[in-house]
């Protein structure tokens, strides 16, 4: 196999199909160490928050039936706790990595969450509207971070 | 332009070749380009001026101007280059990655910011987010395309895209994870590309009523 200079010569033959009978390794493989599913969690946490957002964003400026919304809100927050609490017990991890992408991606979030609930106001979104609205952002704000925070340390060597 | 590369020592592709014979040394990648960060800004500040001002004018061009660029790119990378990039060998798509993906750590957010800010906003001020509103279905339907596709790039494509550019920062970058991760992005960016098309139609047909 021809690899570019750098490149460790591990991949398949160049324009072969890799992942056909007998494949290659998955990419939880390749990350070299058991992770719990955090991509996994944390995409259906954002797909929650996105369902929720799209029920009460298809019925402004009037005041939705707020039930739908709670439950998409509460089942997200309960995703997001526990996924961050089964990434937090995790030992062998490059947690340097992680907290460096997170942070930036934190700070990128909570400006365009930020953006996003300062038009919720300007537009006259009030009362519990504004709160599950709030909340989702907030979570859309802490979730993002994480997923991609570890999407990049997971490939990484722990410790860095 | 390349004779002054071949001078001091640069390949064209951007490796820099030492001219005593010894192996190229690869470009360091950079994860976010630093010089686009000011057009970015300027261009967030003029979506900002336009909700704040509600010129129709101005939140129209936002929204049409962001809207088509980010369908553009995304059939176009989706449906032409992904394809032409996974049938390429590692070693090309390595070195089209490192020149392609920070670009589009920019590019697409800002696009995505400018179409759906700017649209809301003409929405809310058209009167097209009321229930009452004719076409208020194929509003909703905009909002689940738009969310299907947000998900998709925020919980698939951007992670791995990240993944790639934190990959080739290292001193031996691994070949298989890198291909793995691309196809990733390629296939995203292939289902985003197709979900535009049903965003044209939706955004075709709330134009003309």
């Amino acid at each position: 196999m021809s690899v570019a200079p750098g490149i460790a010569a591990d991949g398949p033959p160049a324009g072969a199909e890799p992942d056909h009978a007998g494949g290659s390794p998955s990419l939880s493989q390749l990350a070299g160490r058991p992770l719990p599913p955090v991509q996994q969690l944390a995409t259906a946490t954002l797909a929650l928050v996105v369902a929720g957002g799209i029920y009460l964003a298809a019925h402004l400026p009037r005041h939705p039936p707020l039930g739908p919304a709670v439950a998409l809100l509460g089942l997200a927050g309960l995703l997001l706790l526990g996924n961050a609490l089964a990434l937090s017990r995790v030992r062998d991890f490059a947690w340097g990595k992680f907290r460096l992408v997170a942070g930036w991606a934190l700070l990128a979030y909570l400006v365009i969450a930020g953006m996003l609930e300062y038009v919720f106001v300007y537009d006259g979104t009030r009362g519990g509207t504004l709160v599950v609205l709030t909340l989702m952002l907030a979570i859309f704000a802490l979730d993002i971070p994480l997923l991609l925070g570890f999407s990049v340390a997971r490939f990484q060597p722990p410790g860095e | 332009m390349a004779q002054a590369a071949q001078e001091v020592g640069l390949a064209p592709t951007g490796v820099i070749a030492p001219v005593d014979g010894a192996p190229p040394i690869p470009a360091p990648v950079t994860i976010v380009p630093v010089k686009g960060l000011p057009i970015v800004a300027v261009v967030i500040a003029g979506m900002i001026v336009a909700i704040a001002t509600n010129q129709i004018w101005a939140l129209d061009f936002y929204h049409v101007v962001g809207g088509g660029l980010w369908t553009g790119i995304d059939l176009f990378v989706g449906l032409i280059v992904g394809p032409i990039i996974g049938s390429m060998p590692v070693p090309a798509r390595v070195e089209f990655s490192k020149r392609f993906m920070p670009k589009m750590v920019l590019i697409m957010p800002t696009l995505v910011t400018m179409t759906l800010g700017a649209g809301w906003q003409l929405a809310r001020h058209l009167g097209n987010l009321d229930a009452g509103y004719p076409h208020h279905g194929w509003l909703v339907a905009s909002y689940i395309v738009v969310g299907v596709m947000a998900v998709i790039a925020l919980g698939l494509l951007e992670p791995a895209n990240l993944a790639v550019l934190f990959e080739l920062r290292k001193e031996r970058p691994n070949g298989l994870l890198i291909e793995k991760l691309m196809r990733v992005f390629i296939y995203t960016a292939g289902v985003t590309g197709l979900m535009q098309v049903a965003t044209l139609v939706i955004m075709t047909k709330l134009a003309t009523g």
